[in-house]
């Protein structure tokens, strides 16, 4: 019933929001569309705190018969791997919710509706446990996004949109054709946990890890399939920056974990060099590209492609003798979490510099600190977790990830990897550098004015997690354990 | 877990927070009450736990809290009180409160009173956080929070555009340090299976013969690549060459920091770090080398820039970079206990040469330009006594502080017999006679000689202040010169009263570990009685000429004839050129590090992301497409005649395969 809710409780409030909406009077569109985004995280919070950390089984489970003709379910479940991404969705609308607050001036019902559908769909992404049912949030949550930053983008926004919908589209189309050929092999299943069981030839798991391959790395994204995120963030409206990153970037990330690395285990392991090598050219590539960046969104979306670079390569640690790394895993799934937050607060950064000087680009401002010296303060620290520093939650997944691959033997990739240390440091405090110290650069900085106070709690409360985190991540491992060692186990059994 | 262990670091902190978030509520007397009374505490615990362990024998290894368990590993925060940390936690928290007190009269006039106390109360915190960890995880916390108080505080001036470079570099440099450091870590933890220092000493006694396969590289053994990646953090930290480009840099910050972390405490980490691990390092020559040969470079090298620098906070930097070189010469050479000796009495003499050199920048109104100096001495009493007392001691002239810890670096130097220590034997003793022609060629200038500041260009940049009054400098305030002489006092005596424990009684038994092949203080212990016979034989030593050789030439160069400086200057322009250019590290970092990386990126982009990612493939799709579309476009004329045409021409050709198959 938790999981139902979680879907439906924010789709019920955008169609509120919808119905209710005037372009007039936006006020009530406002505070139903807060109301519901409230609403529906505490109706994910028990899902953490009624937990049961010592069983790795899906929980929360509810099953009904959605097409009996197809064996399709509406099954949902999450585990200790699914779980936090549900929270962490529905947490950040509220921050969509109210960065949107007075800055949004343009069809408001419609903005906070599709923030709210697809906040529903993605919290069903999440806790589908059919196959079917997965696909079908995967894809429904591509409307309401490529919506968001076709109507209320940038100058470029169509192409932007079509590129994000397209490169998608493309990549998931593949994973379709998958889920039908294991529903066939599996005797007409679309259960996930039937896939994990099935057999699989090593051609055939080839195969369908490319299939799946495609789908979620052009999702996470990783490189070379990374082009249309820039694109998407520079167009895209601070709330669509902010879910981008903070949320559908993870869903392809979950992807790896919950349909390649348990489906097609040999293939994976088979194929890891390639995703190692792939994740340390985001990661270091990217680093790189980032750091030439002029325009503020384009770096931070740059640079988020690096730091998803350090999950997929958590994922993908597997020893000589083939033994996946549950410290690597784990760290991964940190560093998605951890994104979340610290990516989500540097795009509302960048928003609120943006909603008072429209521009992003580095070179208009200068010396920012002089007249908001508290949006500098807190974007600091923001900055900080985006370099990685400890006591922030940036820290933690790369350092575990980096701890497991030296455990895993592989030295080099953690020293390639760990190159992160420094060029993430370089392209972030260089540019806060530009925008934020220095002499006032010239009158449109002086005429700024500092943080309002929706402003200031909006990213005080984030700064807040991304301390507590940082500095007491034990929670969210030890829910996420018992799920992340069941699936070490079961990815080091052959399905040959 | 004791609760005086607590406060030691969390009183700081609490001061921290309050200065920082309710800065401009509680006012700026509010601000350095609550920080200095955070410091005060702090001290006092500390004293407290020290009268225990020294007193005692008390050590206490415990957790704090667990900080995660991921992937089986347990990560955890928590204390380690032996005679190692408290001696950090009594020179962290002391020199901490002298410079807290020292900052209400220099930055009395400063906008930014409570956001600096707030920072250098959060550093306070954070080195005691490092210094007093149970294990490498928390030593990272630790060693990176220093790392960004110290970023704060360097660019604490944002305005100036020097300031916010210098932080930059500091931080990045410092970075490049820290991948080493993070890599030592991970192979600690990959072979160990643990980040708790003591679990890791005693496995690590069984991995002596392992090795480690680093590909290309080869495979050296464990010890000897974790404790190189290791001390590659150190040599970051502690501005070791080549990483120690940011320390001058750092000087931008205001004079109170550059006392507290770039010479007192944070830049000591490194020296403070390899001692804990004397464990690992022991475990390995080879490492021991590397270790040894940086240090001695550093304490050669860099001495001789400071010989050429004007900047008077430059000059005392340059010497800072030198004595972390004699520390970490002492450590390479096994002499653990000496170079935490000579980094007690360095912290001291060395923070009140930057605070004296502070207390001349207020008197000569933010001029830092030793040139535009002289016969400060008639004006500010108290400083120049100071100084002279913190020159001497940096010298080591005997029975003073500096005289006991860095004789003993160069005797154990002398005895050791590991690759690199003749090398090392010639630059520290070398060393002696750069540090006195430094150090005494700043006191001349700034303290004797002819009244030069009212010669001073007027266009400092440096001035923040803009009271220019008669142009006399006159003494500074009593929190200025107090601190001047809390300091003073064990810059004098300290040496001499810690000989016996650092030196000739092996006090560090137990929480520093020396291979009986190595042990080179054990080898010297027996020519040393106690400090008035080390004293008493430091006249006849050559050190002791090489220094009044250093003295006596800045003496003559600076006093008796200034004008002979100017002239060699122009004789020997092409070797002055490279000092200026600090061996042209600088020049090179900007061109190779930071231009290559900015070209790789920039081409990177444009054609990587650019040209071949969106131009080829993806909008070449597109463009693809839509060429194919275009020409599939003309077989759909519309016109009825050319679809019958291509129907009958097309079933001729069926009709005609199928007739010729037969």
């Amino acid at each position: 019933m938790l999981l139902s809710l979680a879907i439906w409780v924010p789709i019920i409030g955008a169609l509120a929001v919808l119905v209710t909406g005037r372009d007039r009077d936006p006020t009530l569109t406002r505070w139903i569309a807060l109301i519901a985004s409230i609403a529906g995280f505490l109706v994910t919070i028990p899902l953490v705190t009624e937990f049961d950390t010592s069983s790795a089984a899906l929980q929360f489970v509810e099953k009904f018969a959605w097409i009996p003709r197809y064996g399709i379910h509406y099954h949902l479940g999450v585990d200790g791997i699914s779980v936090w991404f549900v929270l962490l969705n529905s947490l950040m609308t509220i921050f969509v919710v109210v960065a949107g607050w007075y800055v949004i001036e343009d069809k408001q019902a419609q903005y906070y509706g599709a923030f709210l559908i697809m906040s529903g769909l993605i919290n069903g992404a999440f806790a589908a446990a059919d196959a079917a049912l997965f696909y079908v949030f995967f894809e429904a949550m591509l409307i309401p996004m490529y919506l968001i930053i076709g109507i209320w983008g940038g100058p470029n926004r169509v192409y932007a949109a079509v590129k994000f919908f397209l490169y998608t589209l493309l990549g998931s189309l593949l994973m379709l054709v998958a889920l039908i050929y294991l529903y066939n092999v599996s005797g007409g299943s679309f259960e996930i946990s039937q896939y994990h069981k099935v057999p699989l030839a090593m051609g055939v798991q080839i195969l369908l890890f490319i299939a799946f391959f495609l789908a979620f790395a052009v999702k996470v994204p990783m490189w070379p399939v990374h082009t249309w995120l820039p694109d998407a963030h520079v167009e895209a409206p601070t709330g669509g920056s902010v879910i981008l990153a903070a949320i559908t970037l993870k869903l392809g990330a979950y992807g790896f974990l919950r349909f390649m690395l348990p489906i097609v285990p040999d293939a994976s392991r088979h194929l890891a060099p390639l995703v190692i090598v792939l994740s340390l050219i985001a990661i270091v590539y990217i680093g790189f590209v980032a750091l030439v960046q002029t325009d503020m969104k384009k770096l931070v979306a740059y640079s988020s492609i690096s730091h998803m670079g350090f999950v997929t390569l958590g994922f993908f640690l597997f020893t000589a003798n083939g033994d996946a790394s549950a410290l690597g895993i784990e760290g991964g799934l940190l560093q998605m979490i951890s994104h979340g937050f610290v990516s989500g607060a540097m795009f509302l950064c960048i928003g609120v510099l943006y909603d008072r000087l429209h521009s992003r680009n580095i070179a208009d401002y200068g010396g920012v600190v002089n007249t908001m010296p508290r949006f500098a303060a807190l974007m600091m620290l923001f900055a900080m977790a985006n370099a990685g520093l400890p006591g922030t939650s940036g820290f933690i997944g790369e350092f575990t990830v980096t701890l497991a691959a030296v455990k895993q033997g592989m030295f080099w990739t953690a020293a390639a990897a760990g190159l992160t240390l420094v060029l993430g440091a370089a392209y972030t405090l260089w540019m806060y550098k530009r925008v934020i110290f220095g002499d006032v650069a010239n009158d449109n900085v002086r005429a700024l004015t500092d943080v309002t106070a929706r402003e200031f709690w909006m990213l005080a409360a984030l700064a807040i997690l991304v301390l507590a985190m940082g500095l007491y991540p034990a929670p969210f491992t030890e829910i996420m354990q018992k799920s992340v060692h069941e699936l070490v186990v079961h990815v080091a059994k052959s399905k040959l | 877990m004791k609760f005086s262990y607590l406060i030691v670091p969390f009183a700081p902190l609490a001061g921290a927070l309050l200065a920082g978030l309710f800065g401009r509520t509680i006012g700026r007397a509010g601000a350095h009450t609550v920080t200095i009374l955070g410091v005060l505490v702090s001290f006092i615990a500390s004293v407290v736990v020290a009268l225990d362990v020294f007193g005692n024998g008390t050590t206490f290894n415990g957790p704090l809290y667990t900080w995660m368990v991921a992937g089986g590993v347990r990560f955890e925060i928590g204390f380690l009180i032996d005679k190692l940390t408290v001696t950090m936690m009594l020179v962290v928290a002391f020199v901490s409160l002298m410079v807290h007190v020292y900052t209400i009269g220099y930055m009395a006039d400063d906008p930014g009173y409570q956001r600096f106390f707030s920072y250098i109360s959060l550093f306070t915190f954070s080195m005691l956080m490092l210094v007093m960890s149970n294990n490498f995880l928390q030593l990272f916390f630790g060693w990176e929070a220093v790392g960004l108080v110290s970023y704060l505080l360097i660019g604490f001036w944002f305005k100036r555009p020097t300031a916010i470079y210098a932080n930059l570099k500091a931080f990045l440099v410092n970075r490049v340090g820290d991948l080493g450091f993070l890599l030592g870590i991970g192979l600690v933890l990959a072979y160990t299976g643990s980040l708790d220092y003591e679990t890791v000493f005693d496995k690590a006694a069984g991995l002596k013969d392992i090795a480690v396969d680093l590909g290309w590289l080869g495979a050296p053994m464990w010890a000897t690549a974790t404790c190189i990646l290791l001390f590659i953090g150190a040599m970051g930290k502690s501005a070791q060459v080549p990483l120690h480009v940011w320390l001058p840099d750092s000087m931008e910050g205001p004079t109170p920091i550059s006392a507290l972390i770039h010479a007192a405490t944070m830049v000591t980490a490194g020296i403070f770090m390899v001692s804990r691990m004397s464990p690992l390092f022991e475990m390995s020559t080879t490492a021991l080398s590397f270790v040894l040969v940086i240090g001695a470079t550093t304490a050669l090298f860099m001495g001789f820039l400071g010989i050429i620098q004007y900047d008077i906070k430059r000059v005392v930097a340059y010497s800072t970079l030198s004595q972390l070189g004699y520390m970490t010469v002492a450590l390479g050479v096994s002499a653990y206990s000496a170079a935490m000796f000579h980094l007690v009495t360095h912290a001291f003499f060395k923070a009140l040469l930057f605070l004296a050199a502070g207390s001349v920048i207020i008197g000569m109104h933010h001029n830092q330009d030793i040139r535009w100096m002289g016969g400060v001495r008639k004006h500010m009493p108290i400083t120049w006594m100071t100084s002279l007392i913190g020159s001497l001691a940096l010298i080591g002239f005997p029975f003073l502080s500096g005289f006991y810890s860095k004789d003993s670096i160069i005797l154990a130097v002398g005895a050791s017999k590991i690759p690199g220590a003749t090398y090392a034997l010639v630059a520290v003793t070398l060393g002696v006679f750069v540090t006195a022609f430094y150090s005494f060629r700043m006191y001349f200038l700034v303290f004797h000689g002819n009244e030069r500041y009212d010669q001073a260009p007027h266009d400092d940049h440096h001035d923040d202040h803009g009271h220019h009054g008669d142009g006399k400098p006159h003494e500074s305030p009593w929190v200025v010169t107090l601190p001047l002489v809390l300091l003073a006092v064990p810059s004098v005596a300290l040496g001499a009263a810690t000989l016996g424990f650092f030196i000739i009684d092996n006090g560090y038994a137990g929480a520093i570990t020396v291979a009986p092949a190595n042990d080179t203080l054990g080898a010297i212990r027996g020519g040393l009685h106690d400090w008035w016979a080390m004293g008493l034989h430091g006249f006849v030593t050559l050190p002791f000429w090489l220094a009044m050789a250093g003295v006596l030439l800045a003496w003559y160069l600076y006093v008796i004839n200034p004008a002979l400086p100017v002239k060699l200057r122009a004789q020997f322009g092409g070797l002055v050129r490279i000092l200026e250019e600090k061996y042209y590290f600088d020049r090179f970092n900007e061109f190779f590090f930071a231009g290559g990386a900015r070209r790789l990126g920039e081409g990177l982009f444009r054609f990587g992301d650019r040209a071949v990612i969106d131009g080829a493939i993806v909008n070449g799709s597109a463009k693809g497409v839509g060429l194919l579309s275009s020409l599939v476009r003309h077989v759909q004329t519309g016109y009825i005649y050319h679809y019958a045409f291509v129907m009958v021409a097309g079933l001729m050709v069926f009709l005609g395969w199928l007739l010729l198959r037969n």
